[in-house]
């Protein structure tokens, strides 16, 4: 049952490339091969092999034990995933989308977050919860927000986006190994996306450049990032140099990278397609006037969704997502 | 046809070129002025109104409803102008 | 770009009927627009003025994606200033016992500042230019700064990256000038090496070029197949017939033409046309949508009207609203539609999605006709020629001029009794000259 090329096994296949999903189905299969502490539990990822396909293959491959489909109670499995780290396992809790998470927020906020502090260190609680995030597929206003910002407000909690294949395929390791709750946030649109799967782990600390420049520091995260990327493309075009900056970890957030950029090119446009109040981009906004107020040549930018439950309309949504032509606006703004 | 009087000529051609208005082309090129055009070139309701309109407005006759049969064929309709007045 | 129609992910710019410069009115055409299945005139949504065309001639674009910016009445162009509501508006909005309160005093709600929604004059906006010592408007503050006009002089707008670069480099506040946008930056500040020299971004604005190409009858006949092949895959459906009298209908259009002028004369057509949007008024359950599994009614009633083209292939355009329509009201609006299809110059309002379908094969068709189903419509009416035939009342034959109409419905939404109902309400109508004429 198990695929013909395993990039754990393989080092030739280990750089291949890859979709994001095949890359988080790959580090699904290292992590369950590598430790039996480790097992995964969500509403259809046994049988169904995962809402958006992630768990493919994996129940035939590792079992019911390892493999587990869940009553449709978030708060239950998510809780039962705290239970199982307290008790030793490893446990990968899929949540099949944001919006669902709201029903586990309970024990994600009051229990997850709190008990290695509330017990002095004397408990941890090694869980992952992985969850779908973002807009752009017409599953309307429940199925579409970006609640990564809320999250990330939350200490305690380490909350990661992969916004690459490599991330996809890299993430998950550290993350099992942290001894805090670890939320993955795998934004839908990028599922499709192919990349350098690169095999290693990554880290999950730190932002990464992924595209240098002089004049605007672009500063996103998940979905956003092609976005981004292909604004900076469109900048170039007209002789602005764009440098791209992937937040990656969204709590703890990396400052000093996104600092660094902005010294260096003097303006920031910040990316995010939550919602512009009280928003992750809000934060990277107000750390700069903090602490790089005097390299500002111009006022920070934000392009964010339109402030309006995602709507269900294709054309209404894409009116209320960031779009490239957004982004490079507002890069224009900038320099003037 | 060479031997057809002036206003049967001049008549025959304001039929024409009403059909021209609502169905050109090689249809109506292919047309004898004995078949039945409403048929031969496909024309509906709203066609034939159309055609009604641009004839009488060119030819100048008033055409009612009950005129429609005397209208079926580009010799007909020639006839029906003539005896209309026109010429 | 609009959505003409449920299937359409985008469209070209084939034409533009306006510049920027021109004034337009909700209705106007400004575009014209080619999908798969035929060109579209594509009205304006906005009064005001055209201020840039985003698309130029030959773009393929996505719908939803701006095609123009129309700076409103209400907005003003953006190199005007706009947040200043002293510039009057072209056409001021108030409401009539203000207008009368500001003349009672002698001012004119046109050179009044409007605070209420909209830019709307107020009844407080015309008392507080009563109470303001001087009437004269301010004249309008351009965006960025004059020194030598204004009377204290405005804080200079500098970023925080020039102002440290001026303090390192000492130079005094006087060397600075601002860059275009009145705001001092890093590169105004003298001494320095500018930080970047960005191009102005360059805006395309697309000439009208060549006139527009017609959708081929290839691109139609795909899409035809692709309509009608989903109607079949998609949809069980079922057919009833019914043969209708018109004996008395056609009488009373004839009476009617025989004293109108041939542009007033009414064609049968139309008169089926309103029988079956009446009918489909009536019978709701066939006027709407097969949406996610369920039936989702129609509030109005929207007429698809399947117009054959003279060189092959179809367009339904669609008449809104088409059981409100008195019968010339119907034969304005059948024309029309028909004109423009035939012209390949469909209009965005003749896009919109139709609620149920009716095709009509006119005097020289055939019989009758079983059509399909335009998804997602659950019904679709067919009307075959106007035939005389033997026709029996009560226990006397004669002969009757008739039409077989029939009902195609979708077998998920309805059943056959239902689409008997419906034939019969045509049938109703049709024998009531109150409900048409």
């Amino acid at each position: 049952m198990s695929a013909a090329t395993d990039p754990a096994v393989d080092p030739a296949a280990a750089t291949a490339r890859s979709t994001y999903r095949e890359a988080l189905r790959e580090a699904l299969r290292e992590a369950l091969r590598a430790d039996e502490r480790v097992f995964l539990m969500g509403e259809d990822v046994g049988r169904y092999g995962g809402c958006f396909a992630v768990s493919l293959g994996l129940l035939e491959e590792f079992g019911p034990e390892r493999v587990r489909d869940t009553p449709l109670s978030e708060s239950a499995f998510v809780g039962a995933g705290i239970g199982a780290a307290l008790g030793g396992l490893r446990p990968i809790v899929e949540i099949m989308t944001v919006n669902f998470s709201l029903l586990a927020l309970d024990q994600i906020l009051n229990n997850a977050a709190t008990l290695s502090h509330m017990s002095g260190g004397q408990l941890a609680v090694p869980l992952v919860i992985r969850m779908t995030t973002g807009a752009g597929r017409q599953l309307a206003a429940q199925h579409s927000h970006s609640l990564e910002g809320w999250y990330a407000h939350i200490p305690g909690l380490r909350v990661v986006a992969p916004a690459t294949v490599a991330d996809a395929r890299g993430m998950l390791a550290p993350a099992l190994a942290s001894p805090d709750p670890v939320l993955v946030f795998e934004h839908a649109g990028l599922y499709a996306t192919e990349g350098d799967a690169g095999g290693a782990a990554v880290g999950l600390d730190g932002a990464a450049v992924r595209r240098a420049g002089t004049d605007v520091s672009l500063v996103t995260y998940g979905g956003m990032l092609p976005t981004a990327l292909a604004a900076a493309e469109h900048l170039a075009g007209e002789g602005t140099s764009a440098e791209v900056v992937d937040l990656r970890s969204l709590r703890p957030l990396d400052e000093d990278t996104v600092l660094a950029s902005v010294r260096r090119t003097h303006r920031l446009v910040v990316v995010d397609e939550g919602w512009r109040s009280g928003s992750l981009a809000a934060e990277v906004a107000a750390r700069v006037a903090e602490h790089a107020f005097y390299d500002l040549d111009a006022p920070p930018e934000r392009v964010c969704s339109a402030e309006v439950p995602v709507p269900y309309a294709v054309h209404l949504e894409r009116a209320a997502l960031p779009a490239v032509d957004d982004v490079v606006a507002a890069a224009r703004r900038t320099v003037g | 046809m060479t031997s057809v009087d002036p206003a049967t000529r001049r008549a025959r051609e304001l039929v024409r070129a009403g059909l021209a208005r609502v169905a050109p082309g090689p249809d109506l090129d292919a047309l004898d002025d004995g078949d039945d055009f409403r048929d031969a070139l496909e024309l509906d309701s709203l066609d034939f109104l159309s055609f009604v309109e641009h004839l009488a407005r060119s030819a100048e006759v008033r055409i009612d409803e009950d005129d429609y049969p005397r209208l079926r064929t580009v010799r007909d309709a020639a006839a029906f102008l003539v005896a209309a007045g026109v010429g | 770009m609009p959505s003409l129609g449920a299937d359409m992910d985008a469209g070209t710019v084939v034409e533009w009927a306006v510049a920027p410069g021109d004034r337009v009115r909700r209705g106007d055409i400004v575009a014209a627009v080619e999908t798969e299945k035929s060109v579209i005139d594509v009205e304006c949504f906005e009064d005001g003025v055209v201020e840039r065309l985003l698309v130029p001639v030959g773009t393929k674009v996505p719908v939803g994606a701006p095609l123009a910016v129309i700076a409103t009445d209400r907005s003003g162009p953006t190199d005007a200033p706009s947040a200043d509501q002293q510039a009057p508006a072209p056409h001021p909005r108030a409401t009539p016992p203000v207008r009368q309160f500001a003349k009672r005093h002698g001012l004119d709600v046109a050179d009044l500042p409007g605070s209420g929604h909209d830019g709307t004059v107020t009844r407080a906006d015309v008392r507080a230019a009563l109470e303001a010592p001087a009437p004269s408007p301010a004249p309008a503050p351009s965006p960025a700064p004059a020194p030598s006009s204004a009377p204290a002089p405005a804080r200079l707008p500098i970023t925080p990256y020039a102002r440290r670069l001026a303090a390192e480099r000492g130079t005094g506040a006087e060397a600075l000038r601002p860059g275009p946008d009145g705001v001092v930056r890093a590169r105004d500040v003298p001494d320095g090496p500018s930080a970047s020299a960005p191009t102005p971004a360059r805006e395309v604005v697309a000439p009208a070029e060549e006139p527009p190409p017609r959708a081929t009858s290839d691109g139609m006949r795909a899409a035809i197949a692709a309509r009608m092949n989903r109607s079949l895959r998609e949809i069980p459906q079922y057919h009833v017939d019914a043969v209708i009298e018109l004996g008395a209908a056609l009488e009373g259009l004839r009476e009617r033409n025989r004293r109108a002028a041939v542009t007033e004369r009414i064609v049968p057509a139309a008169l089926l046309l309103v029988a079956a949007a009446r009918a489909a008024r009536r019978v709701p359950a066939l006027n709407g949508h097969w949406v996610d599994g369920a039936f989702a009614p129609s509030p109005t009633v929207d007429l698809g009207v399947v117009v054959s083209l003279r060189e092959g292939g179809l367009l339904v355009p669609t008449i809104p609203a088409a059981d409100e329509l008195t019968l010339p009201e119907a034969m304005t609006a059948l024309r029309d539609a028909v004109t423009r299809a035939r012209a390949g110059r469909l209009r965005s309002s003749d896009a919109v999605d139709a609620s149920i379908t009716v095709t009509d094969l006119g005097e020289t068709g055939g019989h009758a006709v079983h059509g399909r189903i335009f998804p997602p419509q659950v019904a679709l009416v067919g009307f075959g020629a106007i035939v005389r035939r033997p026709w029996a009342e009560g226990d006397l034959l004669g002969v009757r001029p008739t039409v077989a109409a029939t009902l195609t419905g979708d077998h998920r939404a309805t059943d056959g009794v239902v689409g008997g109902r419906f034939l019969h309400v045509i049938d109703d109508v049709l024998h009531d000259p109150e409900e048409w004429s």
